[in-house]
Parts: structure tokens; C-alpha cells; sequence
């Protein structure tokens, strides 16, 4: 047992948090959430010459071979600096999906070219319901020939207005049972009959409704099992929750410093308010929430890397640090007064991309379910 | 990072767990909540000592084992687990043992360790006073100097199995002149010394939990000052850490989680079994969830301690959390058993052996004990995150 980083985990996180405060300082960040792509395509490529993009990827496929718990304390520091980039959807979603389950010749076409940085991916994975479970996935993809013929609607489809290629979870097969008849394809998102509009949200992130118009997809493009993808996408899911909560834990992690340091030195009543002992509790729940998040999330992000089953030690992780995370804000906002309320200050992006964190890849009661599915309630 | 036990660890949570379980079907024990506290057996405890887990982490060359404070734990979640009557050893074996190995002189701890370690001195804790709550450096017992002896004079109140004691772990003021944290000082006192009254307080459940202990002209050997003189609060901020720091605080009532698990799987209302009903589901799991978040906030104030520093802010956090849990666990519970959850005693109408109502009640003192949750996040705040006092 030990909770600690290993020395070159350390590394990572001092050169990432380096790099990142000099590179996406807030002023930055409100460019590239109002820019068009929604990120910044040249920080992207230097984040890429930094090995970051293939960094979990084994070396042959163009990555550096590291650990999904290497990869949790990137993650952090990217949700401590709020950085708006397609990272997420590329590297866990896509690539770490492609390394999963697709054959070596996919794996090979695809994931250097994630690995350098040069192709998006992302994942259609959610529909009108907004649910993460297998009776929601009602995009259909009919066989014709040595294709596949995909039609429907996925909403909420993180980064789809830049993404090169799509892994678009269908149903191929009426089932009496949901998860019987899932499939997943690799899709060029620039396939005639894709059509991608952007949503305006809450975090200023670009997720996108995707219609699925007669798209043709060859067969050959099946990633995994033909009908029965729905434990793949189960995997998909317990990775993108722990990451989720790994930005998150970061994000956390930075409101609780920034409120720190503003009841240091915020006067009222001729003292720091930081010397009330009200403002001072409110702190350490803070404090406490934090780091309750980082020691589940991290408990998850060890078992995923070790590969140990931990269906309940993710829904552990996601069910507590998405509502607490909310805690964190909430208090941060009481502390900050009315200044943490406007969009002068910094605090609005990590009240925001709270919000939407709580809510991607299972809020909290959906987690909370699993939960009491693994004490066999 | 690794949050995994070595083989060595597992196996030994193993053996403890072999051991508690032979220990229950031989009827030595009944698990029960807060057995730690309340559950007083000499007979038990000389079972331990036995097996050697008094003194687990305390030096060899003084009977201990110098093993590690994770080590520790894992057999203290697992006398936890199965509500063992462990409380005649607990305080030393947590807290007292930890002082002398940290301040005590080379004759005390040939004395005292090996003594705790056999099951012969079993220690209470002399700490508060009518007067000294939370502001517990505002004591006024006295402890005056008279040749080779202290004399020891005032009451203390909140102590812990008083009538099992031989022992109390007392902190008094030696120099009444000195600003107040200054002039405290500890000493170890046999409760058998003449001039020492103890006087049980029964506490909300009906239990004999803590007892006042007066001390009136009580006449202690000089030598049994631990530490330096005057120099008794810097060393009792040291062992309150230790106090704090425990599973105790957050499996006290394990038994009561068991059962009420149990109960709502197995009670079917209209036909279906309770842990279906959504919402009783969905608040059990989130009772999990918060349960396994606090696992981990305990497991790492035992790594500070294998770190080899007291643990300081980080026990007031687990402490302070792990005590709303309990809470909330009891509170649950009750809701759960709904009428039932009001009915005490023996009678066959009692659910789950009435466990519920004697944590709801229980419970209240758990966030004060040890330090309030309100002094605990002082702490956090001031001596984790800096934040100025005034």
C-alpha cells in the first residue's frame, strides 16, 4: 500500500503543470473556448511533440509504453488547468478503445498517427434518452453486402466538429436482451451522409449531435465482435469515468488553492477572512473532498492500470467525485463572494466544467446503482 | 502508487480473521458496536497478547514488533469488523505506547512497554476537565512538586473504561504561572494510589462509557513524568494525533452495517425484498461509496505514520469525516427499520439486536470525542492549508 507518485510520475505532473500554466494561462483558454475549433490546434501539435498524445500507447504503435496511472496524472493536470482540448476524446475514447479490442492491422494504421497527434478521434456513443445503458442505443447499422449501413442520430458527441474518425456504437441486432446486438465501427467522419452540429453547453466544451444519414461503413471496419461490443463499450466507459474524475480531482484540486490563497488575503472586518472560523471549515470540506476524490479516483485509475476487474471501485470513484466536486465549487463560490460570480474571474470554468463532468459517462446516481449491484443489493 | 497488501499483509489479515471467527463460534464474543470502547474483557484481551498484536509497531528491543503502522491497521480493521472486545488494550496499544516510545525515558519504556504488550497495565486517558473541552490547554488539575514526589490534586472527566484501568495517562498543570499551554506536563498514574476516586458517567445509550476520576493530595513517584516538564502540551497534540487517527472512528458500528445489509436484502415488503426499493438502494450505496472513501483517508494517516512523522492535520480530516459517516450510518439504519428502529432490550421484536438504536444514540458523541469535528477542522485549516488565526 502506498499512496504516493513514483519519481517519475512526479516529473510528469511538474512538467505538465510547468508547460501548461505557461501555455494555457485563463486569458488563453477563453480564446480557444470561443475559437470555432474550440481548442488550440498549435498547442495541440506542441502537446504532441511532448509525447503527451502517446503516451499510454505501446512503443511499437508509435507511444511510450506508459501506464493508465501515468496517464491519470496528465489527466489531473490537464483538469487543473481546464484545458479545452480534444485529448480525452482521441486518447481515451479512440485510441485507448482501438488498443482495447480493434485487430492488429487497425492498430496499426491508427494508433501512431493518434499517437503523433496528427488524426482526432472520438466516440458516438449517446443518443436522444442521454442514458449510458445498452437499451439507448437505437442507431442502426443494416448490412448490405460488405457494408454497413449506419442511420440515426448521436447526441452529445464530444469534439465531432473536428474529429478525423468516429467509433460509432450501433445496434446490428433486435435482441430480447439490449446488450446482445451492439457493434462497433470505425467510422471516417468525413463519410458521405454525416452531418455534424455543434451544441452550445455549459462548460464551453463543443459537443456535437451527430445524424447518421445512410453512411456506408465497410464491414472490415467492425472494431471487436459483430453484435456483442456492449462489454467493450462497458470498458470504454469504466476508462472514461476514471479519467473523467481524474480532470475532475485536478479541477478540484485548483479551486481549493485559489480559495486558499484569496481567504489569505481578502480582508474584511480589518482581517483576512481566512481567520473566521466559519470560512475556515468551509475549507477543510473543501480539503477533505479532495482528497476523498483523488484517493478513489486513483484506487480506480491503479486496478484499470493493473487491469483488475473494479466495477465497483470505478462507480466508487465517479459516484463520489462528481458530487463532490460540486461541494468543492459551491463552497469555493460562498468564499469568493460576488467576484467568483462573474466572468472577470477564474473560477467560472471550473464551476462549469463541473457541471458537465458530474453528468458525462454516468452522474452519480447511475454509479451509485452499480455500486449496489456489487454490495449484491 | 499500490493499493495492494503484500502477501505477508494478507496473509496476517487472514490469520486475525481465522482467529476472530474461531473466537465467535466458540462464544468468547458476540460482535457488537462499539466494542472498542465498550467492550471491556481481560479475558480477551490476555487472547491477544497471546497472539502478540499489542505493541505491533513499538520497537523490539522493548517487546514490540516494529512492524509497520499499515500492518496496525489491518488488524484493527479486522477487530473492527467483527466488533471484538478489545477496549482494555485499545488506548494504550493506540496512543500511550506511542508517547513513551516517542518521549519517555529509556527506565520508562523497559517498564511500561513490555507491561502494555503482556495485558498488565491497562491505561485510561486523564485529559478533560468540567472546565477544559476543547480548550483543553485550560486544565486546572495540579500537579505540585514535593521532593521526589508530584502531588496530584483536581478531577478529570471522559475517561474511558475508568474501572479497568490500572492505569491513567494524565495531563496536569505543573507551573500555574506559565502562560496555560505552557506549564502542562504529563505523568502516568496508578489508579490504585490512595486519594483516587472513580465515578462512572453513564452515557445516552445507558452505558457505563466514561468515568470522572478525582484525584485528591494523590502522591506519584517524580519518576513517572513523561517527557519534560512544562513541556506536556506539545507532547499531547503529539498523541491526540494518535487518538484521531484510528479505524475506529470509521468501522465502530461494522457490525450494524453488516446487518443492516443483511436486513435489506432479506426483508421483503409487498413482496420485494427492501434493497430494491430505489431509494433505500441508492442511499445503502452511497453509505458504501462514503464508507470506502473513508478507508482511504484512514490507510493514509497509517502511511504519514509509516512515514515516520506523528500524523497531524491528516488524522483531524479522517477523523472529522469518518465520524459523519458513522452517523450517517445510524441515522440509515433507523430509517430503514422504520418502528422497529425505537424498540430496545431483549425482546424477540428487537431487529438486528437492537445495534441501530445504540449507534443512533451513540454516534452523537463520536464528533466529540477526541476533538470536536468544529476543533478538527481548526486544524485542517490552520496547520494543513495555513490559514492565519486571526
Amino acid at each position: 500500500m502506498n499512496l504516493a507518485l513514483s519519481e517519475e510520475q512526479e516529473m510528469l505532473k511538474q512538467a505538465a503543470r510547468d508547460f501548461l500554466s505557461e501555455k494555457c494561462p485563463k486569458t488563453a483558454l477563453k480564446e480557444m473556448e470561443e475559437s470555432q475549433e474550440g481548442y488550440s490546434p498549435p498547442l495541440w501539435r506542441e502537446m504532441a511533440e511532448l509525447g503527451w498524445m502517446g503516451l499510454v500507447f505501446p512503443e511499437k504503435y508509435g507511444g511510450a509504453g506508459m501506464s493508465f496511472l501515468d496517464l491519470a496524472v496528465l489527466l489531473e493536470e490537464m483538469g487543473r488547468a481546464a484545458l479545452p482540448s480534444p485529448y480525452f476524446s482521441s486518447i481515451i475514447l479512440g485510441g485507448l478503445t482501438i488498443l482495447d479490442i480493434a485487430n492488429e492491422g487497425k492498430k496499426q494504421e491508427y494508433l501512431p498517427q493518434i499517437a503523433s497527434g496528427e488524426i482526432v478521434f472520438t466516440l458516438a456513443l449517446t443518443e436522444a434518452d442521454a442514458r449510458y445503458e445498452a437499451w439507448s442505443i437505437k442507431v442502426k447499422a443494416t448490412a448490405d453486402g460488405d457494408n454497413y449501413i449506419i442511420s440515426g442520430t448521436k447526441l452529445f458527441v464530444p469534439d465531432a466538429h473536428i474529429a478525423d474518425y468516429l467509433l460509432c456504437v450501433a445496434r446490428t441486432k433486435e435482441s430480447a436482451k439490449a446488450e446482445d446486438g451492439i457493434t462497433i465501427f470505425l467510422v471516417d467522419a468525413k463519410s458521405p451522409g454525416i452531418n455534424c452540429t455543434v451544441l452550445k453547453t455549459i462548460a464551453n466544451d463543443k459537443l456535437g449531435e451527430v445524424v447518421f444519414d445512410q453512411v456506408k461503413v465497410p464491414e472490415g471496419n467492425i472494431l471487436g465482435e459483430k453484435d456483442r461490443g456492449w462489454p467493450a463499450v462497458e470498458r470504454i466507459m469504466q476508462r472514461a469515468a476514471v479519467a473523467k474524475c481524474c480532470e475532475t480531482v485536478g479541477g478540484m484540486q485548483q479551486v481549493l488553492e485559489m480559495t486558499v490563497d484569496y481567504a489569505k488575503e481578502r480582508k474584511q472586518f480589518g482581517r483576512p477572512i481566512g481567520s473566521f472560523q466559519a470560512i475556515q471549515h468551509y475549507l477543510s470540506n473543501m480539503a477533505t473532498d479532495v482528497d476523498g476524490s483523488r484517493f478513489v479516483t486513483y484506487q480506480a485509475a491503479w486496478m484499470l492500470s493493473q487491469g483488475l476487474p473494479c466495477r465497483k471501485e470505478v462507480a466508487v470513484a465517479k459516484a463520489w467525485t462528481g458530487e463532490a466536486s460540486e461541494r468543492v465549487v459551491a463552497l469555493a463560490h460562498q468564499i469568493h463572494g460576488a467576484i467568483g460570480v462573474t466572468m472577470d474571474h477564474d473560477l467560472h470554468f471550473y464551476t462549469r466544467r463541473a457541471s458537465a463532468a458530474q453528468v458525462t459517462f454516468g452522474d452519480a446516481d447511475f454509479h451509485r446503482e452499480i455500486v449496489a449491484q456489487e454490495m449484491g443489493l | 502508487m499500490d493499493f495492494e497488501f503484500s502477501q505477508e499483509q494478507k496473509k496476517f489479515r487472514e490469520e486475525v480473521r481465522d482467529f476472530l471467527e474461531a473466537e465467535i463460534r466458540k462464544g468468547t464474543f458476540k460482535p457488537s458496536c462499539d466494542a472498542w470502547i465498550i467492550g471491556y474483557s481481560p479475558e480477551f484481551t490476555r487472547k491477544i497478547v497471546e497472539r502478540g498484536w499489542i505493541g505491533l509497531t513499538w520497537p523490539k528491543e522493548y517487546g514490540g514488533q516494529g512492524r509497520s503502522y499499515i500492518d496496525r491497521l489491518i488488524l484493527a480493521e479486522e477487530m473492527l469488523r467483527y466488533g471484538a472486545p478489545v477496549a482494555c488494550h485499545w488506548f494504550a496499544d493506540r496512543q500511550v505506547g506511542g508517547s513513551l516510545v516517542t518521549f519517555g525515558t529509556e527506565e520508562q519504556k523497559r517498564e511500561f512497554l513490555p507491561k502494555i504488550i503482556r495485558g498488565e497495565a491497562f491505561v485510561g486517558l486523564g485529559m478533560s476537565e468540567t472546565e477544559a473541552g476543547s480548550d483543553l490547554a485550560s486544565l486546572k488539575t495540579r500537579a505540585t512538586e514535593d521532593g521526589d514526589f508530584f502531588i496530584i490534586d483536581g478531577q478529570k472527566m471522559w475517561t474511558s473504561g475508568g474501572k479497568y484501568m490500572n492505569y491513567i495517562y494524565l495531563v496536569a498543570r505543573t507551573d500555574p504561572e506559565a502562560p496555560k499551554h505552557k506549564g502542562i506536563s504529563e505523568i502516568l498514574v496508578e489508579t490504585k494510589l490512595p486519594g483516587i476516586t472513580i465515578r462512572p458517567t453513564i452515557d445516552i445509550t445507558g452505558s457505563e462509557a466514561w468515568n470522572e476520576v478525582f484525584f485528591d493530595n494523590v502522591r506519584v513517584p517524580k519518576k513517572y513524568l513523561i517527557g519534560e516538564k512544562n513541556r506536556g502540551w506539545y507532547q499531547i497534540v503529539h498523541q491526540l494525533a494518535y487518538e484521531r487517527s484510528g479505524m475506529e472512528r470509521l468501522m465502530a458500528n461494522y457490525p450494524l452495517f453488516d446487518a443492516i445489509l443483511k436486513f435489506a436484502r432479506e426483508t421483503k415488503y409487498a413482496g420485494k425484498p427492501l434493497a430494491q426499493d430505489s431509494l433505500i438502494r441508492s442511499r445503502l450505496a452511497q453509505l458504501q461509496v462514503e464508507f470506502e472513501v473513508g478507508r482511504l483517508h484512514m490507510y493514509r494517516v497509517a502511511l504519514v505514520m509509516d512515514e515516520g512523522r506523528a500524523p497531524d492535520w491528516e488524522a483531524s480530516m479522517s477523523k472529522a469525516y469518518a465520524t459523519a459517516f458513522e452517523q450517517r450510518l445510524a441515522s440509515l439504519a433507523m430509517d430503514i427499520l422504520g418502528l422497529y428502529g425505537q424498540l430496545l432490550g431483549e425482546s424477540k421484536l428487537v431487529p438486528i439486536m437492537g445495534m441501530a438504536p445504540h449507534s443512533y444514540l451513540g454516534s452523537k458523541g463520536y464528533s466529540l470525542q477526541a476533538g470536536t469535528s468544529e476543533i478538527l477542522r481548526n486544524i485542517v485549516a490552520t496547520r494543513g492549508l495555513g490559514l492565519p488565526t486571526e
